[in-house]
């Protein structure tokens, strides 16, 4: 048989086509893709298939007629990647060096059920890759700062954003690397260390800094940048847009809300007004916990609440109606109320994805739905629940991803452009 | 708003490719109706700058796309999508006669493409062009091995795909100017087949001893491929431009030893003296020099060193007698052998012997000598060392770029499904069992 992947080498967000020829008429046959991550667990999913009277497979066409993912899904042998058996609990993946491609290899074996038995009869390898030819990384570490820079290829200049992530800390660059192989300078920052939240001092400062990295560089325009962030990184961005001097972005995008605030230009005193309400963590059948009632909680307290009546920029919010670790609508709700009644509704976009979890990465990234974490305030380590069914909480990724790529075009490529 | 910033956008899907794949250029965000020069440009490894480029007007929502819109100038016009590599050529002062050939074929071939403003011929490098994006174009596929053979006395390289395996053989020969040229045989090995490119003029015996290789060399390459642990020996093809093709029509109608699966031979000639082997036919070549002619500008055309096709059969290969299925593949303009009258003698011969069901013929109207993989630029004249004098000549290959570069297209697409063809599938008539490959 002959097996084609195109293309081989793809980036991230980018769909390939997998197609087998050459094979016996009307058979059962198994697609598998297998990675290696750096963590050194073993991630699979697999398909399976009947190939047709002139002995052919196409995943892009054929419907799966069961595995990790079923019916028509193009994509379905990346985004339904999941631990291989026996493997380790609590993984999440996410690549670390960003220079590198995922190597993927897809391989077909024969049968269903008992394909496993069977030596694979071809596979070819794949990459997908974060970053696009040419794009530069720059490691930012002046001024105490702890980031990645990464900037497209061409004279520009370019638009900036400012990446920020969530409670789990540490240095995550690769929706910055594929923010700029889409055509952005973007600035992943690390504002704590996994672990240590509590030492680390998080004023505004440090943020303001990084933001200026972003607005002062030769190649960036300096009223074009933007802010992205998830989970904790929106009680960040919301702070700093609504109470620095500093920090006037051209446009925000929120993904997975928090509201919570900490009183006064620092950001450290989440730290402590998160576990007051820790009483209200829940666990399910597994011992994952759900963390969400502490934000409905903490939702209740309006002097802990970032005033977002304040805002003026355009605010993009994007959420999951099943997620289990915060009450991510109904701080989206919240927000909306706010600033309906502040007359500032129209800046507002929101997309709520039905049975979404916590965790809306880039598309065709493997849905979490419980992953280990790091308790910073107890030195814990726990399985949190992030929520979400699998097929949903992909087809969210894919479209949040295209939608979140639309806003940030037309405000900060084009919006001089008005339309009648 | 600022309006010295640009908004327009450049993007090239795939931004990684094979050499072989078709790119999609889209420009998204100018103003619309603007005049525009979408520009490649690309240093190749020996230092060399190459330069393409096309002019284009775009549509009314400021967009232009290479696969769909006209070039109305430049190195290429009409809707060309992949023009911006193929009709690459030499920066203004470079030197005369240069020719891109890829040496490392473990890195890509990266070419910058960029968009300007109006319509520009020249002076590319004082403009800041709107914007602009690298490209990166690959020989390997990700998981195809590079492997270096030097046992059994061979200087050759094998590329094996990606995967369990086992797959089809291929040997794969070069002409005249002799060297290690591996760029084929990648490309090949990310197609599914076990391809080795074979030094048979420059290797390491002939260039120890000063002697020719003779026929037992290339069997040590065969059967080196046939023992192999990924390969399926009964599965070999050998693929051949120019002399290559002259050792493969010999070995496929004569060899005891070598059973080929099917062969393909590009800008060749079955006419060589029958007894002997590699060393008699370039002292046949010499022996004819005098039919060499010179243009006006001094190329050199050695067409003729093989014409008249002779009638006698101790000067030309049988191919009455094949057994394989064959493909030729000839530019009706070759100014350095005389492939395409051979062809049509080959042809003949095959239909009065009753095997022409075998023979497969692709010949191109005004494609030149250099009939190789699509997209890369065309040579119609190059520098060329010869191999026994070592004088380095500029010699005339060939070939109206447009129609040459269309061929090279056509012509991989058809190589590569008759290779698939033939070495996947498929039972030759009176062999017992199908694998079930």
């Amino acid at each position: 048989p002959i097996l084609s992947v195109r293309p081989s080498r793809a980036l991230v967000d980018e769909a390939f086509e997998v197609l087998v020829e050459n094979l016996p008429p009307v058979s059962p046959f198994t697609l598998r893709s297998l990675h290696h991550s750096e963590d050194g667990d073993d991630w699979e999913a697999y398909g399976h298939y009947f190939s047709d009277h002139s002995g052919r497979v196409s995943v892009s066409e054929d419907l799966s007629f069961g595995g990790t993912y079923s019916g028509r899904e193009p994509m379905g042998l990346i985004w339904s990647l999941r631990p291989v058996p026996g493997s380790r609990t609590g993984l999440r993946l996410r690549k670390k060096d960003v220079t590198t491609p995922m190597l993927i290899t897809i391989s077909l074996y024969n049968g269903h059920e008992d394909f496993r038995d069977n030596s694979p009869l071809v596979s070819m390898v794949t990459e997908r890759w974060y970053m696009g030819p040419g794009i530069q990384r720059i490691e930012i570490t002046d001024g105490g700062l702890r980031g990645g820079l990464f900037i497209p290829p061409g004279p520009g200049p370019f638009p900036g954003i400012l990446d920020l992530w969530g409670g789990g800390g540490g240095l995550l660059e690769y929706r910055s690397a594929l923010l700029a192989s889409r055509g952005y300078i973007c600035l992943a920052l690390e504002y704590f260390k996994t672990g240590q939240m509590k030492s680390t001092d998080l004023s505004f400062e440090y943020f303001e800094k990084a933001y200026h990295v972003l607005k002062d560089h030769p190649q960036v325009i300096p009223d074009r940048v933007g802010i992205i962030s998830l989970c904790l990184g929106t009680i960040v961005t919301l702070s700093l847009v609504v109470e620095s001097a500093e920090i006037k972005p051209s446009c925000v995008v929120c993904i997975s809300n928090m509201i919570t605030k900490s009183p006064g230009k620092t950001l450290s005193g989440f730290h402590r007004s998160i576990p007051s309400k820790f009483n209200k963590i829940r666990v399910d059948e597994n011992n994952h916990q759900i963390w969400r009632d502490v934000g409905l909680a903490l939702l209740k307290e309006p002097s802990m609440k970032v005033d977002v009546a304040k805002i003026n920029c355009p605010l993009m919010l994007v959420n999951g109606c099943d997620d289990q670790n915060w009450c991510a609508v109904e701080t989206a709700d919240d927000i909306s109320k706010t600033m309906n009644a502040a007359g500032k509704g129209h800046l507002l976009t929101r997309v709520d994805y039905p049975d979404t979890g916590h965790l809306i990465e880039p598309p065709f990234s493997p849905h979490c739905f419980a992953g280990n974490f790091f308790v910073y305030s107890s030195n814990e380590k726990v399985i949190q629940l992030y929520g979400g069914k699998t097929k949903p909480h992909s087809d969210a990724q894919d479209d949040s991803w295209r939608k979140i790529l639309s806003f940030l075009r037309h405000h900060l490529y084009c919006s001089h452009k008005a339309k009648m | 708003m600022d309006e010295k910033h640009s908004c327009v956008t450049l993007s090239v899907q795939p931004s990684r490719g094979l050499v072989d794949e078709k790119f999609v250029i889209l420009v998204q965000n100018s103003f619309p109706s603007s005049l525009l020069t979408i520009y490649a440009h690309h240093q190749c490894e020996d230092g060399n700058s190459w330069h393409a480029f096309a002019h284009y007007t775009s549509d009314a929502t400021g967009a232009v796309n290479v696969s769909e819109d006209c070039s109305i100038g430049g190195t290429y016009s009409g809707v060309e999508a992949m023009g911006l590599l193929w009709s690459l050529q030499p920066v203004p002062g470079s030197k005369p006669g240069l020719r891109m050939r890829k040496k490392n074929v473990q890195a890509p071939m990266v070419v910058t493409i960029s968009v300007y403003s109006s319509h520009l011929t020249e002076g590319f490098g004082d403009q800041v062009p709107l914007a602009g994006v690298e490209v990166e174009r690959w020989y390997m596929a990700p998981g195809v091995q590079r492997i270096p053979v030097t046992e059994d006395g061979l200087t050759a390289t094998l590329f094996l795909p990606s995967g369990p395996g086992p797959f089809p053989g291929l040997l794969d020969l070069w002409g005249g100017g002799g060297q290690l040229v591996e760029y084929r045989a990648a490309l090949l090995a990310s197609h599914g087949i076990a391809s080795m490119a074979l030094d048979y003029l420059t290797c390491k015996y002939t260039m120890e001893t000063g002697k020719i290789v003779e026929q037992d060399y290339f069997e040590m390459a065969y059967k080196f491929l046939q023992k192999h642990p990924k390969v399926l020996g009964s599965r070999i093809a050998m693929l051949g431009l120019s002399l290559g093709t002259s050792v493969i029509l010999k070995i496929a109608v004569h060899s005891q030893i070598m059973k080929l699966r099917c062969a393909v031979c590009v800008s060749g000639s079955h006419v060589q003296p029958m007894d002997g082997f590699l060393k008699e036919i370039l002292d046949y070549f010499s022996k004819n020099s005098g039919n060499t002619h010179f243009t006006k500008d001094n190329e050199v055309v050695w067409r003729d060193l093989l014409l008249p096709i002779p009638t006698d059969l101790s000067l030309k290969v049988d191919v009455g007698k094949l057994q394989c299925p064959l493909m030729l593949v000839v530019g009706e303009d070759d100014q350095n052998w005389c492939a395409y009258e051979s062809a049509m003698d080959m042809k003949g011969m095959m239909e009065r012997a009753g095997n022409s069901h075998l023979l497969t013929l692709l010949s191109y109207p005004n494609a030149g000598h250099l009939i190789e993989p699509p997209y890369m630029p065309h040579a119609r004249v190059s520098l060329f060392r010869e191999i026994q004098s070592r004088q380095k000549l500029m010699v005339l290959w060939g070939g109206q770029t447009l129609e040459h570069s269309r061929a090279q297209e056509d012509a991989w697409r058809k190589l590569l499904v008759f290779l698939r063809k033939n070495l996947y599938s498929g039972v030759k008539s009176g062999s017992s069992s199908l694998s079930n490959l």
